[in-house]
């Protein structure tokens, strides 16, 4: 393989590695805050992207016409919408359930997705079908060879890397990220060191939710088309992507997710060529499967936390 | 006033009368339901929506013909394209005596299925979109038609017609269901006969979104054309992302991609130059198609019916007339059905063979040109006005 070649498929599992850490960051923080799993995520992430859409609309339709001011509209709306949407998730789903079995909380979410995902396929002018996302982001390509570099998947890389980096000091430098920690560590002894435990807990869906909305759209402007049901399968792989670096560690779910990228790359191209007989269609059914074994190996997750966590 | 307050009793009794007139009329014909199944929700619903419709609009034509001996009431389920719901639906309208037949199935997968259902409690269909072989010739079943072609005629044409224009190499991807492994199977048969060359071949999922990998691949292969077998959602996201990578391979699909959706989903730049090959004729020189466009726009149908809904059309069409000749009786319109020799109909003329084939010589090339599909004869690509990608 030539490496203009092995670049193009860094950079792809660099971008789909990104998607789904953004997805599994708000496994992981979820999980952190209050030992719940919001299944309803993936499709917080798609309504993010729809989200982006009706604001992309609207910009048309007052007769904004510069891509970047769009673009920023976009981004700062459905991130609002998005975080407002996941705290309300929080507050009138989640957080009522508290003392109830874990399995509720896990269901009633798993409901919201649907209705999340049906919502949006019914509301959104024919919301069956593949809708195209606007590429508002330069698309000149460098070609390096055989390499097409595009400006606009750069971006989004950068972008990405900016955001994870982001929240990372925001839960680890500054106040907010503190009171996240310490309702994480031990929520009773936070709220007796006077931390107002549900904003904590609201603040923490909102925050989660926004990376997801951002990674929707991310995701529509690298593949240029958002569907309905795009949350789905995020959603499990995200998932996934949290429990292999270890649920409700921040660093574990980005490795998670770039790793589950690179499994399902391997498992299209690199084992078809070694193994003639192995299609790529396999290639999710291998990712998962060594996702399987890695979990069997080490249950925690591959970054585990400290201490123990009861599950 | 008062003169105004008589002529609104006069108006609203004669509004009385009439309602009750109709409702007389429609007491004095028997009610003969007949069953809809195609995919309303889902990736693959706006054609069958546009299916659903097309099927409704037969009915209502039906019910408006007064010489017409029954009044028809549809009876619409949602097979989801999936398999499993499939034989849930199928099951519930096959145990329902009162349904003489059904326009069943886009998604050949889900027919395959359901086959056995019709079988056991022998309720005629005519599948509208299914293109498999194996759904009328893998096994004789007397209760199963097919009004459009099979994915072979389709293949054969659509492997002679690209060697012939020059190209020499392929990659092909098609999704892993019965549907996608039977074009993969037919096209690369044709094609190596008539001397094209396969480079690689990959499977995708029903549910993939990401095929950079894969198409990473078919880049280092360098191939002249990409093939797709399979349908509209995947076949939008494979032509979006090759754009992204950079590949420059003209781009092939199936019946499956030839929708609206593909060309609003991509947008005119992208979907610009893409191949489809289809069974049967275009509605345009169907006798009867601009009287059915004019039909589906009175009743103001929100969506439109896709490349699909004539084949549906025809189907109900084809069930009713059946009906009025032999009486709501599944085994005798099943054994009228199997009698179906020269019809005319929206998509021209059935002929059902002795597997309830319809067998129609006809394949439409077709191509996207400033956002529309248009008849290869037709278009400028057809003309050598404008060049397909490669040549």
């Amino acid at each position: 393989m030539s490496l203009d070649i092995f670049s193009q498929y860094l950079i792809n599992c660099l971008m789909l590695g990104m998607i789904y850490a953004m997805v599994a960051v708000g496994f992981t923080l979820f999980f952190g805050v209050l030992d719940v799993i919001q299944f309803a995520h993936g499709d917080v992430l798609m309504a993010g992207g729809f989200g982006a859409l009706v604001a992309y609309a609207a910009t048309q339709a007052v007769g904004i016409a510069n891509s970047w001011v769009q673009l920023l509209l976009m981004v700062v709306s459905t991130t609002v919408m998005t975080a407002a949407l996941g705290a309300l998730v929080a507050r009138f789903l989640v957080l009522p359930l508290r003392n109830a079995p874990p399995l509720n909380t896990l269901l009633i979410t798993l409901m919201m997705g649907m209705v999340l995902r049906e919502a949006v396929r019914l509301v959104y002018p024919n919301g069956s079908n593949p809708q195209p996302f606007p590429s508002l982001l330069p698309h000149d390509a460098w070609r390096v060879g055989g390499l097409d570099l595009r400006v606009d998947s750069l971006i989004l890389l950068v972008v990405g890397l900016l955001l994870i980096a982001g929240l990372h000091l925001l839960i680890t430098r500054s106040k907010l990220g503190l009171a996240i920690r310490a309702v994480a560590q031990d929520g009773e002894t936070a709220r007796v060191m006077g931390i107002n435990f549900n904003r904590i807990v609201l603040l923490t869906f909102g925050l989660g939710s926004a990376m997801g909305a951002l990674g929707g759209v991310m995701r529509g402007l690298y593949y240029t088309e958002i569907t309905f049901d795009v949350g789905l399968l995020l959603g499990v792989i995200g998932f996934a992507a949290a429990i292999l670096g270890g649920l409700g560690n921040l660093y574990g779910a980005i490795l998670g997710g770039f790793l589950f990228a690179v499994l399902q790359a391997i498992g299209a191209v690199a084992l078809p060529v070694l193994l003639p007989d192995f299609p790529s269609a396999y290639k999710d059914v291998f990712a998962f499967t060594v996702v399987i074994v890695l979990i069997g190996w080490k249950p925690t997750g591959l970054i585990a936390e400290k201490t123990s966590e009861r599950v | 006033m008062k003169k105004h307050h008589a002529k609104k009793l006069f108006s609203s009794s004669l509004l009385a009368l009439a309602i009750a007139c109709s409702a007389l009329n429609a007491q004095a014909k028997d009610t003969v339901k007949i069953a809809f199944v195609g995919p309303l929700t889902g990736g693959n619903s706006a054609v069958g929506i546009g299916g659903r419709n097309s099927t409704d609009l037969a009915v209502k034509l039906a019910n408006e013909n007064p010489k017409n001996k029954y009044h028809y009431e549809l009876v619409v389920l949602d097979d989801e394209c999936k398999p499993n719901i499939g034989v849930q639906v199928v099951t519930k309208i096959a145990s329902d005596k009162s349904i003489i037949g059904s326009v069943s199935h886009y998604c050949s997968a889900v027919a395959m299925s359901a086959l056995d259902i019709y079988k056991k409690f022998g309720l005629p269909m005519i599948t509208w979109g299914t293109v498999l072989p194996d759904i009328t010739y893998g096994q004789k079943i007397a209760e199963i038609h097919r009004v459009n072609g099979t994915m072979v005629n389709q293949n054969e044409v659509a492997a002679e017609f690209m060697t012939k224009l020059g190209y020499k190499t392929w990659a092909i991807l098609h999704d892993t269901t019965d549907y996608g492994k039977g074009h993969n199977k037919y096209f690369s048969e044709y094609l190596t006969k008539d001397g094209g060359k396969i480079l690689g071949t990959f499977g995708v999922t029903a549910d993939q979104q990401d095929f950079t990998a894969e198409l990473t691949k078919v880049k280092e292969l360098n191939p002249e054309v990409v093939y797709f077998g399979g349908l509209t959602p995947i076949g939008v996201r494979i032509r979006a992302q090759m754009e992204r990578l950079g590949l420059k391979a003209q781009f092939e699909g199936t019946s499956g991609i030839r929708s609206d959706s593909y060309i609003e989903s991509l947008g005119n730049d992208l979907a610009e130059g893409t191949l489809t090959f289809n069974e049967g004729a275009p509605l345009e020189k169907m006798p009867k198609g601009e009287e059915f466009k004019a039909a589906y726009a009175r009743y103001g149908y929100d969506q439109p019916y896709e490349a699909y809904g004539p084949f549906a059309f025809a189907a109900a069409d084809l069930i009713i007339q059946a009906i009025e000749k032999v009486g709501p009786n599944r085994k005798e319109v099943t054994d009228e059905l199997a009698r179906t020799r020269d019809v005319d109909t929206l998509v021209g003329r059935v002929t059902f063979d002795d597997h309830g084939q319809n067998i129609i010589p006809l394949i439409t090339k077709y191509v996207v040109q400033d956002g529309k599909w248009v008849i290869w004869e037709e278009s400028d690509y057809g003309t050598g006005k404008r060049k397909l990608k490669g040549l």
